[in-house]
């Protein structure tokens, strides 16, 4: 498992108190995890600070809204860690 | 401060949009209903009503680097401690410093002194999002009036 994955992980266990050994990288952090729109931002704010990125939250909500994403693509966890690694590796770069 | 009016903050004493800081004045009232229960016969300002201050100071200070593109809405309160105890008559500074903006949130850092003793201090973080309908002006007033937007600003 990557280790960006182990960091959410955690993140999301101590943010929301969810059981860690619950949360897979098929886990749908609002299906699967009941985490709502409130503690999400929590978990974006200690990603954020956790990876020193700036998740774009609220461009995500927006395209999911109007139906030009799935939720799936941003909220299932193997799919953000990709987008987390993918927002570092760009910062780095 | 008009403690029953949620009015909390009296002035802006200073905004650094570079330091991304706001610092501003409050003077308790010498008489309130909330003194009545807060507590009978030995008034104190409550913690809650602190802590709403130092949200205010620091909602203020989100609405300004953001030039009021979005209201911030209190989310989170983390490490509040209360240090001292607040009297009728008390003259309070806050200071509000942002930690960090993100897309949709956030988080500052505040506290509040009284001649110079630390009274209290907290982080807190705020949900961002476009202004409900209604509210933006009533914002801006209050912003004018405490000396954050020029008295010509809209």
């Amino acid at each position: 498992m990557s280790s960006t994955f182990e960091t959410v992980a955690g993140i999301i266990a101590e943010t929301c108190d969810i059981p860690r050994e619950q949360i897979t990288p098929e886990s749908h952090a609002i299906n699967d995890l009941g985490i709502d729109s409130l503690a999400f931002l929590d978990i974006a704010f200690a990603i954020d600070k956790a990876f020193g990125i700036k998740l774009p939250l609220e461009q995500w909500t927006q395209e999911v809204n109007e139906g030009k994403a799935p939720a799936e693509e941003y909220f299932v966890l193997k799919n953000l860690v990709a987008r987390i690694d993918g927002l570092v590796a760009a910062k780095s770069a | 401060m008009r403690l029953e009016y949620f009015e909390m903050i009296d002035t802006v004493a200073s905004f650094d949009a570079q330091a991304r800081t706001l610092v501003a004045r409050c003077e308790v009232p010498l008489d309130s209903p909330v003194f009545e229960g807060h507590f009978p016969g030995h008034p104190l300002v409550p913690g809650v009503l602190l802590t709403e201050t130092m949200a205010q100071a620091s909602g203020y200070l989100v609405l300004a680097l953001t030039e009021f593109a979005h209201m911030p809405f209190l989310m989170a309160v983390d490490k509040a401690r209360f240090r001292t105890f607040v009297p009728p008559g008390a003259a309070l500074e806050v200071s509000a410093g942002l930690d960090m903006m993100g897309s949709g949130y956030a988080a500052t850092k505040a506290s509040i002194t009284c001649e110079g003793k630390p009274v209290c201090d907290a982080q807190l973080r705020f949900k961002t999002m476009p202004f409900p309908p209604g509210m933006e002006t009533g914002m801006r007033a209050r912003a004018r009036q405490i000396g954050l937007l020029p008295e010509t600003a809209r």
